[in-house]
């Protein structure tokens, strides 16, 4: 594969920024309420993550590194400003259920993020390629929640009311839908162990169980405590460390 | 391993407990069924058989929802301890007479799933599973939770609620309240069914007067001072008797799970589900506070058992006293060598 490409894929399910590294959690609860609504606010996010991340990543060594974030943020709200600007124009409906959470992009941490994480440090080109495939991993993220609390809760579509209204489970379509959509999403993705940052495939974790290593996260919680003592130990140490200097 | 296994039978030394009681979890939750028997058998004469088919299914649906999660998680099955069966009966007579089945159902499988299960199974979780589901049936079916349609009327009119007369202002028969000829959910309407069960939970003592008793205390003193209507014992029992109150008292209140343990705390915990219900009837949107209550007050019970453990023996105010005076003396010792 080449690399640009694996940043897409890493984007989209390796690191999904949703269910995996769990960031820009508000807009992902708040804005969720139906397939379509979730999808255009990933949309949204993609355009300002993909720009972003190539001008970011074209100024990285201009931009002084004391002053990096305000200078990030100046760049993404400009972007932001545009988007808003854009969506009121054309997409007025969607500019109108989304409201806030469009300026709201600004402060997104996966934005933030991969400025900091990423664009920072590569070439333009690829962190361009990284934030397609971050902003389309929001994107697919957040319909598939929508979709699943449309279809819940207002028994619908993108749109199309499918389910008759005497079934249709409305706390859904509320706050505490999105944190139950979101969890069992986050749960069903731990359990396929889809390959991830915290999620080892099979043959990682049984080399490394070989070797005597720490296997990461593998779901088992225990196996976390058995690390306990020397997970105290390190910070023991580490805390004599910075006594002592 | 044969030499292990030879000394442990030599000499057996267990850690405490030593004495095992004879109540467990299962006989428990016998006794809280059998004291809801009153409250559902009037609901049934009263609503009619339709109340059985809703708290039967109910009750399935927790206990078939509770033995496949634990089957497709591969944990011990517990549906034996009964506390499935309670789960699906306090919310079954949580619900109004001419619910559509498939809610109940579907709160049950919530219950279960959703509060309990997930959490770690019973012990674990911090909300009681049959009001957080209710909760949840308030807010996703609206309006047939709320409807509350006597059934076997000749034009079927919807009736309100007690609490909801009074809200608006009119009068209620005390008698009809106290016998439970009234409408309400299935388990809520007979004041006089639910103490029955309740006498026999504290003759059993199963649950303490501690929560109950301070609960209806508070809130029939909130009352006094907030309702407006001032010192009017009529309609402060209609208060009492009306909805959800002695039910969630006595039968939702005492869960051990979500309840303060300590003494002190469970008074604390009474005095708060006091306030709480009376804020919720008295200033909220609608006529009936009770379950959220309840929930609000299950979700603070960490922080109250924080602050009310009960001194442990050799660990009192004295003993306390008596070492800080020792660390003061040695503190003045310290200066003094210091100051040679």
């Amino acid at each position: 594969m080449s690399k640009y490409l694996e940043r897409i894929w890493n984007g989209i399910i390796k690191e999904n920024p949703t269910f995996v590294i769990m960031l820009g959690m508000c807009p992902t609860l708040a804005t969720t309420t139906s397939a379509s609504n979730g999808f255009g606010m990933g949309l949204a996010t993609t355009a300002v993550l993909v720009f972003s991340n190539l001008v970011i990543s074209a100024l990285r060594n201009i931009i002084p590194d004391k002053v990096r974030i305000p200078a990030y943020i100046v760049v993404i709200a400009s972007l932001v400003t545009i988007v808003q600007l854009l969506m009121q124009a054309y997409v007025q409906g969607l500019y109108n259920t989304l409201g806030i959470y469009i300026p709201l992009i600004v402060v997104n941490c996966i934005i933030m993020g991969r400025a900091e994480a990423y664009a920072a440090k590569h070439s333009p080109l690829l962190s361009m390629f990284d934030g397609i495939g971050m902003g389309l991993g929001f994107t697919l993220a957040l319909t598939i929640i929508g979709f699943c609390r449309e279809l819940i809760g207002a028994g619908s579509v993108f749109g199309y009311e499918i389910i008759p209204a005497d079934f249709h489970v409305s706390i859904f379509v509320m706050a505490p839908g999105a944190f139950f959509v979101l969890a069992v999403l986050t749960a069903l993705q731990n359990k396929l162990k889809a390959p991830s940052a915290t999620n080892l495939s099979e043959e990682e974790r049984n080399a490394r169980k070989k070797q005597g290593q720490k296997t990461g996260c593998d779901g088992n919680c225990q196996n976390c405590m058995l690390h306990a003592e020397e997970i105290a130990a390190n910070v023991a140490k580490r805390a004599e460390e910075v006594k002592k200097s | 391993m044969e030499q292990t296994a030879e000394r442990k039978k030599l000499a057996h030394v267990s850690s405490s407990p030593h004495f095992r009681t004879p109540v467990t979890t299962r006989r428990l939750m016998l006794d809280v069924v059998i004291a809801m028997i009153p409250a559902l058998l009037w609901g049934v004469y009263h609503f009619g058989f339709y109340a059985l088919v809703v708290t039967i299914a109910t009750v399935a649906a927790c206990v078939i929802s509770e033995y496949v999660y634990e089957r497709c998680m591969k944990l011990p099955i517990t549906i034996d301890d009964g506390s499935a069966v309670v789960t699906g009966m306090i919310l079954a007579l949580n619900m109004p007479p001419q619910i559509p089945l498939f809610i109940p159902v579907l709160g049950g499988v919530f219950a279960i799933i959703v509060v309990k299960q997930l959490y770690g199974g019973l012990g674990q979780n911090f909300m009681n599973p049959a009001l957080a589901a209710r909760c949840f049936l308030m807010i996703s079916f609206a309006k047939p939770m709320t409807d509350f349609t006597m059934p076997g009327a000749v034009d079927a009119v919807s009736s309100a609620t007690p609490l909801a007369v009074m809200k608006a202002g009119e009068s209620v028969s005390l008698t009809d309240l106290f016998i439970g000829n009234i409408s309400g959910t299935i388990g809520e309407v007979s004041a006089l069914a639910l103490l029955l069960g309740a006498a026999y939970l504290l003759a059993r003592k199963v649950i303490s007067i501690r929560i109950p008793g301070m609960y209806i205390l508070t809130f029939v003193v909130f009352m006094l001072v907030f309702s407006g209507h001032g010192l009017d014992p009529y309609y402060l029992a209609c208060q009492v008797c009306g909805g959800g109150l002695i039910f969630g008292a006595f039968f939702m209140a005492t869960d051990y799970v979500t309840g303060p343990l300590t003494p002190a705390g469970q008074m604390v915990y009474g005095v708060i589900l006091g306030v709480l219900t009376g804020i919720f009837r008295v200033f909220g949107a609608s006529a009936e506070g009770v379950s959220y209550a309840i929930i609000l007050s299950n979700i603070l019970c960490p922080l109250i058992e924080k602050y009310t453990v009960p001194t442990a023996f050799g660990k009192g105010r004295y003993v306390e006293l008596t070492k800080k005076l020792l660390v003061e003396n040695k503190d003045t010792k310290h200066v003094a060598k210091e100051g040679r």
